[in-house]
């Protein structure tokens, strides 16, 4: 589904990461994991094609990026960005619809498969009772789901997700979660998770840390996330409840 | 209101301002003799007043708003910029400079659009040129050496009032506010507008989702660099256009997108078209009274655009949502 192969990417003068070799299959869940500044906004932009890398090559879909045309690299990928200075004027469900711009093929009104999917993403994200209401008076959690439901009307086969659960609350956190895992491990799309939260990180099928001086490490889930190794990526201390996928790691304080 | 309403609503509007713009004026017209006029054209003074005076500078007129109120939407969406009009790239500046210098020289009427032409050109090219550096558009430095190019241009312009002879300020205050009695034909002005409108409104889609920002646009799949340049040219095109046919007639490419924005319309499907519908309309009711209001006296049309255009925005401004 991904592929990047000797890829190093830099913002200034800083490498962030170097030479990382990735493969992500589908129906395989990835959490990103480090350090404020590490890069993982950055690396996310480049795998989507909107931040040129330093070296190396990424594929989506078995093409290298930039071998995709414009409309059907918004198909194959799409990215949920991690923050969105633009005011949006219209409703909840416009601001949805233009997810849908990659499939779109009218001119006027949208299709029915441009429908169907608004209704299943509104749907999927609890966003049915606020379709007609104006974007700009949504909370800002509202206003993260509504994101997440545009993406998912987008409906691209890769995910790319940038903090996709800030703003979201205790319950929208868990339902977040399980609507990626139902994309992936459902229907073989792939998805890149950049968590802060490692209880959510441990329900993910592999991790990636990259610690923000060029190195990275990439890997099982349960093989990376121990505490020594979230030490040395975090630089403080943490300590683990239970263990498996269901261990929990609180910062020693 | 639903948009195909909407629309709808905006072509009579339209069709009711060209209706009006025959009907009123120094000669005393009726109605009846406009419908009688249009449908079985006779030779006479009323035919020669409506088909050889009002209706070319109508058409003219609708043409020009219909012109600015595009370029208007268009620029909005580039600069990401609410307060972006046709003028803030310094087009009409480059234009007006031309136009007057001309004018300084006693120039006539085709010499003097020709200057103009050559000063929104000049502009375009020196803007596009300072601002669009090693492929990449920074929208910050587009926008801002618009605005530096119009202060200088502002400035040139003043220098030429104050040397000018009194003769012939009159003509050149009319060129800076925006007149349509020298119109010519409006018939490239009206092609432009259909070609302009039809190629946006299939890239609707496009702008829509530039207008969410240029890095949200790329994620969809949009084809940002192009697109901006696209708009960039069209919004310059579309207001060289309307300045060589009208002057700098202020206020409509900033007013008549935004007002329609206020009531809703925010897809740009549905906004290019009702822009340029309203835009053009409105253009004619100023014309209209600029031209009836103190008849003989015509005025610029500018001066109406405005004291009928400030109303009405800080009404939908003030509306609650």
């Amino acid at each position: 589904m991904l592929r990047a192969e000797q890829l190093t990417i830099a913002v200034g003068a800083r490498t962030l990461c170097r030479d990382l070799d990735l493969a992500v299959a589908p129906g395989e869940l990835w959490a990103v994991l480090g350090c404020n500044g590490s890069g993982k906004t950055t690396l996310l932009h480049t795998l989507a094609g909107l931040a040129p890398a330093v070296t190396g090559l990424v594929t989506v879909a078995g093409k290298p990026l930039a071998d995709y045309r414009q409309r059907e690299i918004g198909r194959a990928r799409g990215i949920l960005l991690q923050r969105e200075d633009q005011e949006y004027w219209g409703t909840l469900a416009d601001y949805v619809l233009l997810g849908r711009y990659p499939h779109a093929r009218r001119l006027f009104g949208w299709a029915a498969a441009d429908e169907e999917a608004l209704a299943g993403a509104l749907a999927a994200f609890d966003l049915v009772p606020l379709a007609a209401q104006a974007y700009g008076t949504l909370s800002g959690g509202e206003r993260q789901r509504a994101r997440l439901a545009q993406l998912w009307a987008q409906d691209p086969g890769l995910l790319l997700l940038d903090e996709p659960l800030q703003h979201l609350d205790l319950r929208h956190q868990l339902q977040t979660l399980e609507r990626v895992r139902e994309a992936v491990h459902g229907t073989g799309k792939a998805a890149l998770l950049v968590l802060h939260d490692l209880t959510y990180a441990g329900r993910c099928d592999r991790v990636l840390m990259l610690y923000g001086d060029g190195r990275y490490a990439a890997g099982a889930a349960a093989e990376l996330l121990q505490p020594e190794r979230l030490e040395d990526l975090y630089g403080c201390r943490v300590r683990a409840y239970g263990d498996g996928p269901h261990a929990h790691f609180i910062p020693v304080i | 209101m639903p948009r195909p309403g909407l629309l709808s609503a905006l072509a009579f509007t339209a069709i009711g301002s060209l209706f009006g713009a025959l009907l009123f004026g120094s000669f005393p017209i009726s109605a009846l003799q406009v419908f009688d006029s249009i449908v079985f054209p006779v030779p006479g003074v009323v035919d020669d007043v409506i088909w050889k005076l009002r209706l070319p500078r109508a058409l003219a007129a609708f043409a020009c708003g219909g012109l600015l109120a595009t370029s208007g939407v268009l620029l909005q969406v580039l600069l990401r910029n609410p307060l972006a009009d046709p003028y803030i790239l310094g087009v009409s500046g480059g234009a007006a400079l031309g136009a007057l210098t001309a004018l300084l020289f006693g120039a006539g009427l085709a010499v003097t659009n020709l200057a103009a032409l050559a000063g929104a050109l000049g502009a375009i090219a020196i803007v596009f040129a300072l601002s669009f550096r090693a492929g990449d558009w920074n929208l910050h430095r587009l926008l801002l050496t618009g605005v530096v190019l119009s202060a200088a241009f502002t400035a040139l312009i003043s220098l030429i009032l104050v040397l000018a002879p009194q003769v012939q300020l009159k003509g050149m205050l009319f060129w800076l506010m925006g007149d349509l009695s020298h119109a010519g034909s409006s018939a490239i002005a009206w092609m432009l507008l259909a070609l302009g409108l039809a190629a946006f409104m299939m890239g609707s889609g496009s702008l829509n989702a530039l207008a969410l920002g240029a890095l949200k646009a790329r994620a969809f799949g949009v084809p940002v660099g192009g697109l901006q340049a696209a708009l960039y040219f069209g919004a310059a095109v579309a207001t060289v256009a309307a300045v060589l046919l009208g002057g700098s007639i202020g206020f409509v490419g900033l007013m008549v997108p935004h007002a329609l924005r206020l009531i809703g319309v925010n897809d740009h499907r549905w906004l290019l078209p009702a822009s340029a519908l309203l835009g053009g309309s409105f253009v004619v009711i100023a014309d209209t009274f600029a031209r009836a209001a103190w008849a003989p006296q015509q005025l610029p049309v500018g001066v109406f655009t405005a004291l009928l255009g400030v109303p009405v925005l800080l009404f939908l401004l003030s509306r609650k949502p």
